[in-house]
């Protein structure tokens, strides 16, 4: 081969692996889940509805075993997403179905329900103010925003239950808790929103896998002006 | 060789008195403008001894600073080749370094950093360890009789914070009271988180089933962040929190109304601790491959009832 020839070989072969660097590098740090826009869902001013699922399998893609939740879209269909666009300074009514079994809490202080309207929840109708994860069903899960208090236990199905969801998006038809709460969104930025039940089976302390990856048990709320 | 010494002109010397006037200038606008907006502030008695601390080496590492580029440009304008009468680099004995020099470079940086060892001793004892974690047996304390208890307890991916003086509660929110000696005591239930509060002063490791005392006095009421300082895991770029120093009035109005608002949830906590076993719930901490855990009271921090 020419030495035109070899370094033109060269030169592809660095470009490529200079170009694989880059999509892997980007791939990693670019978020892998959809936005959700729920800012021009409903007139300015107007509470945004968000309706979310919590299952213990998502039941499809890479990690199908994987704990995950699951938003539906101002047009009606759940998606895997966990990054949600809302306006600022508004109220938001946030209803979570809640599909997976519970366990004790690490820190029972996330059982406090914090950071709603009225300090409470409402738990398929009843509204309590924290939960005795210790008792009952335990808590499954809960949908936290560290940055503006807001902490929603998420108290679980009975693992005995015979209809336990295994795919997502699961239905009404599968056993499940109704958790309503509202909150009104803080001004513009970003914050990440994250569940505090360490539920990354088979990872340490239970927070890598699902607990670290977005798409799945943690996300962010973009509000915006 | 040609005796040049009548010609020379006396370099050290001009370059001493410019060190000298510069450095002392630098040093006094430096000590009077800039140094009472020195981090991290004088919130507490340990914010402001590290503002002073850090004012200190500054104070004394601008004239090394001076010195080494008063030096480089004296050389580059008075030895550059380009000037005219500058004779050429020969070596030879002239080149192979100056004694005088030698010696005093050695004995002003060893003065300096053997001083700085002392001073740095002295305030890390006069300040009761400066604000920072002293393990669970604190060498320095301070002589406060009566200091606040504050447990901070660090897990993925939040600080929270129990208050042993009012019944135990815990909070996700860090208020303190003005003019007081705070005893923090910081642990951890998973992995090594790092309590950093930064108008505080105070930063301290949060290590799983180790107690690590760290001891400031608040002076000024304002607004705190709290940051971990230990990579900690995906989300540790979210693990903070803002914190408020305020009126011991206020604050025991705080501290009464939240005892009695959390008094539910309060009795499901373990009694107050030092420390509490950190490991998992119904995750399992490690590995997981029976999918069976008794959650044991033991296991779980909190639990007093095992689950059925």
């Amino acid at each position: 081969m020419s030495l035109r020839g070899r370094l033109a070989t060269a030169l592809a072969l660095f470009l490529a692996v200079v170009g694989l660097a880059l999509w892997v590098v980007f791939g990693f740090i670019t978020p892998t889940t959809p936005t959700t826009d729920f800012t021009s869902a409903q007139p300015a001013g107007s509470p945004v509805n968000l309706t979310i699922q919590a299952v213990g399998a998502i039941g499809f893609g890479p990690h199908p075993t994987w704990v995950s939740y699951l938003v539906k879209t101002p047009a009606g269909k759940w998606i895997q997403s966990t990054i949600w666009k809302l306006p600022a300074h508004t109220k938001v009514n946030l209803t979570i179905m809640q599909y997976d079994s519970g366990s004790p809490l690490r820190n029972q202080i996330w059982g406090q329900v914090a950071g709603t309207q009225g300090g409470t929840e409402l738990l398929n109708g009843k509204p309590i103010s924290f939960y005795n994860s210790y008792g009952g069903n335990g808590v499954g899960h809960t949908f936290a925003v560290p940055a503006i208090g807001l902490v929603v236990p998420l108290v679980g199905v009975p693992s005995s239950a015979p209809n336990i969801c295994g795919t997502a998006p699961c239905t009404p038809n599968y056993a499940h808790n109704v958790i309503k709460v509202s909150f009104t969104t803080p001004s513009a930025g970003s914050y990440s929103w994250q569940c505090f039940v360490p539920c990354g089976l088979g990872t340490l302390y239970g927070n890598g896998g699902p607990m670290g990856a977005l798409g799945y048990m943690g996300g962010f709320l973009d509000v915006t002006a | 060789m040609t005796d040049t010494s009548t010609r020379e002109p006396r370099h050290f010397a001009r370059m001493f008195v410019l060190w000298l006037v510069v450095a002392g200038v630098a040093d006094a606008l430096f000590y009077t403008l800039a140094g009472p907006h020195v981090p991290p502030g004088t919130m507490t008695t340990s914010a402001k001894d590290n503002q002073f601390d850090f004012n200190v080496l500054l104070v004394i590492a601008l004239p090394v600073l001076i010195a080494v580029w008063i030096y480089m440009g004296y050389a580059i304008v008075m030895w550059r080749s380009t000037r005219k009468g500058v004779a050429e680099p020969v070596g030879g004995a002239v080149a192979r370094g100056n004694k005088g020099v030698q010696f005093a470079w050695i004995a002003s940086t060893s003065t300096i950093v053997m001083g700085l060892f002392v001073f740095g001793t002295v305030a890390l004892i006069n300040g009761a360890g400066s604000g920072g974690g002293e393990g669970p047996n604190p060498v320095w304390s301070p002589n406060s009789k009566a200091p606040l208890q504050v447990q901070v307890i660090g897990q993925q991916w939040k600080f929270t914070y129990r208050y042993p003086s009012f019944g135990g509660f815990e909070t996700t929110q860090l208020i303190l009271p003005n003019n007081t000696t705070i005893e923090f005591h910081v642990t951890s239930l998973d992995v090594t988180h790092d309590f950093w509060a930064y108008q505080l002063g105070v930063k301290a490791d949060a290590n799983p089933q180790l107690d690590n005392v760290a001891y400031t006095t608040t002076r000024e009421t304002g607004s705190v962040t709290v940051r971990c300082d230990e990579l900690c895991g995906i989300w540790h770029g979210a693990m903070y929190n803002y914190g408020r120093v305020i009126s011991p009035a206020a604050f025991e109005a705080w501290a009464t109304a939240t005892q009695r608002a959390s008094v539910a949830n309060t009795k499901l906590l373990p009694p107050y601790a030092l420390t509490y076993v950190p490991d998992a719930n119904g995750a399992d901490g490690g590995l997981y491959p029976t999918n069976v855990d008794p959650y044991s009271a033991s296991e779980v921090y909190g639990a007093k009832v095992a689950a059925s």
